[in-house]
């Protein structure tokens, strides 16, 4: 059963990389890599219970939470090609110092 | 009543493995970079939420049951906000939607300034 | 659950998939010219190890893997090519032949002489058979730490622990003194000469309540792995550079003058130092209550330990001990990891902010 869950799991992280690889515009590619890394973190889980170590959740959690940052900061280089400057609030000019 | 909730478990972990590569499939076929941002973050929570719901079932109450729950949490804040970032950002930097007609040709990809109104 | 040889043709399936993948990966940051691509590829092969690794049961490894290369280095990375360019230079075939061919030797007498290592996980191996079974015997009475990884690191090999740390901290010296301190993009500021808002007419609120909501979760999830290493994967090295995670997020989404008014840059440097400080100090301690260095046991003045509660049975000074040097290796990884950081995002002020794209989202690599 949880065999079947974490080969179809890493198929579909084979899939994701093909989009990776191949996406034309770069937004595809981040939006590839966020994919793959949530895909990462549930296959993580996955073979946790299948090797009887739920441990490894712990690897889990953290990936969930640093897959966001590193999407965060491919998209805003990517985008405003500054990884210092604030992002912007409705309204506001500029930041008070 | 054990017995019965391991295979539910069972089922729902497989659904949403099943569910996680749809979407796979989905960012692969898909025409435009909306389409496959739809794709990829609706399946990818989804898929992930019957996924843990599974694993939790199957695994009984124990202390991993609350691990299960903080990845969940966790994978919900996170996933759909992503790619909300991702469609601003692809939308404000001029990527307009591929709206109209399509037909899923080999080789033939969308081009970014077009609005295509064909329909 | 299936029997164990089921449960072999799935793992070697497994490692056969990750291998393809990783080559796969490696062809394509070879290739690709776009940089970043390249780092977003690089982030990829990483998690692919780190999935590797898990699957390989090196739990602390795995942990270690897919936070330090899948988060901080690519960030870092993001951070270095913004003061470069963002495409390689094309190389002409001609010019690959020499080091393709010195690759397939050297490649060629590496697996050549695999051959010869042992099984995985082969019990007999020299590895596993002298000093690796002799830890796994002594931890629990010498030390009592569940996790021997922990115990290993930070007590039996505690010396090479604090020469680690000791190079951490050293490397972001060399950051900080190379690309400056970062402070030059907050006087930049109060002069006027830093563009502001490159995003300015757009509204991010979901990205910064979301921000809001997940740096005090960050934070507090690296003072779980710091305290929960000595029974599960986790650890000093972990928790620092989860902390340093924290501190970039918010330094992403609110801009880097507002985090260096929050860690101020000065004092990251400080607590970078103090880190090194506690560590040899534990081993300074050690000594003036008539042990060796960084021998635990004499951690306390004696006759202090045999008062604590269950001292027969609890090796109160590994405990204290190893918990000592883990908050040094936090205070140092977390410190040197956002001066790296403020080191290559400080600099990029100088770097053009292109508002409303640019020129490369329409290209192949």
């Amino acid at each position: 059963m949880l065999e079947a869950a974490a080969a179809a799991i890493l198929i579909a992280m084979v899939l994701m990389l093909v989009r990776a690889l191949i996406g034309p515009t770069s937004y595809d590619r981040i939006l590839a890599a966020n994919s793959f890394g949530t895909k990462t973190v549930l296959f993580i889980g996955l073979i946790g219970f299948l090797f009887g170590r739920p441990d490894f959740l712990d690897i889990a959690i953290v990936y969930a939470l640093i897959n966001f940052v590193t999407t965060i900061a491919l998209m805003k280089f990517f985008r405003y090609r500054s990884l210092q400057a604030p992002l912007a609030s409705a309204g506001a000019e500029s930041r008070d110092g | 009543m054990v017995e019965a909730l391991y295979w539910i478990g069972c089922g729902l972990t497989l659904l949403g493995a099943l569910l996680t590569v749809v979407g796979a499939a989905g960012v692969l076929r898909f025409p435009d970079v909306y389409t496959r941002i739809h794709a990829a973050s609706i399946t990818d929570t989804g898929g992930a939420t019957l996924l843990l719901l599974g694993l939790g079932l199957m695994s009984g109450l124990q202390f991993a049951t609350l691990k299960l729950v903080i990845v969940w949490a966790f994978i919900m804040l996170t996933s759909p906000a992503a790619a909300h970032a991702l469609a601003n950002a692809a939308y404000a930097s001029g990527l307009t939607p591929w709206i109209g007609e399509f037909r899923i040709i080999k080789g033939a990809t969308p081009d970014a300034k077009k609005t295509g109104n064909a329909s | 659950m299936s029997g164990p040889l089921a449960m072999l043709d799935v793992g070697a399936i497994i490692n056969g998939v990750l291998l393809v993948m990783l080559v796969v990966l490696m062809c394509a940051i070879a290739r690709v010219r776009n940089l970043l691509t390249a780092i977003l590829l690089m982030g990829v092969y990483s998690l692919v190890m780190a999935v590797w690794l898990t699957v390989m049961d090196a739990a602390d490894v795995a942990f270690t893997e897919a936070v330090v290369g899948a988060g901080v280095s690519t960030v870092v990375l993001l951070g270095a090519i913004l003061l470069t360019r963002s495409e390689t230079a094309a190389i002409s075939w001609k010019a690959m032949i020499a080091p393709g061919l010195a690759v397939l030797v050297v490649g060629g007498l590496l697996v050549f002489a695999a051959q010869d290592l042992p099984d995985f996980g082969d019990p007999a191996s020299p590895a596993n058979a002298y000093v690796g079974k002799l830890y796994l015997e002594m931890t629990g009475g010498d030390i009592g730490a569940a996790n021997v990884v922990t115990a290993v690191l930070g007590s039996y090999r505690g010396f090479d622990t604090l020469g680690e740390t000791t190079v951490i901290f050293a490397a972001g010296l060399g950051v900080a003194l190379m690309l400056g301190f970062g402070e030059r993009a907050m006087s930049d500021r109060e002069r006027g000469r830093m563009p502001v808002n490159v995003s300015a007419g757009e509204d991010h609120v979901v990205l910064r309540v979301m921000a809001k909501l997940l740096i005090p979760l960050i934070v507090l999830y690296a003072f779980y792995v710091q305290f929960h290493g000595d029974l599960g994967p986790g650890g000093g090295f972990q928790a620092g550079v989860i902390m340093a995670v924290a501190v970039i997020l918010h330094a992403l989404v609110f801009g880097l003058d507002a985090t260096m008014h929050a860690v101020r840059p000065g004092v990251a440097r400080a607590i970078a130092a103090l880190g090194v400080l506690v560590y040899a100090g534990v081993g300074i301690a050690n000594i003036v209550h008539g042990g060796t260095f960084l021998n635990y046991d004499y951690l306390f003045p004696p006759g202090v330990e045999a008062r604590l509660p269950d001292a027969a049975h609890h090796n109160w000074g590994q405990h204290f001990g190893i918990m000592a040097i883990e908050a040094g290796v936090l205070l140092t990884v977390a410190a040197t990891m956002i001066t790296v950081f403020y080191g290559f995002a400080g600099r990029s002020a100088e770097a053009v902010a292109v508002v409303g794209g640019d020129d490369t989202h329409g290209q192949n690599p």
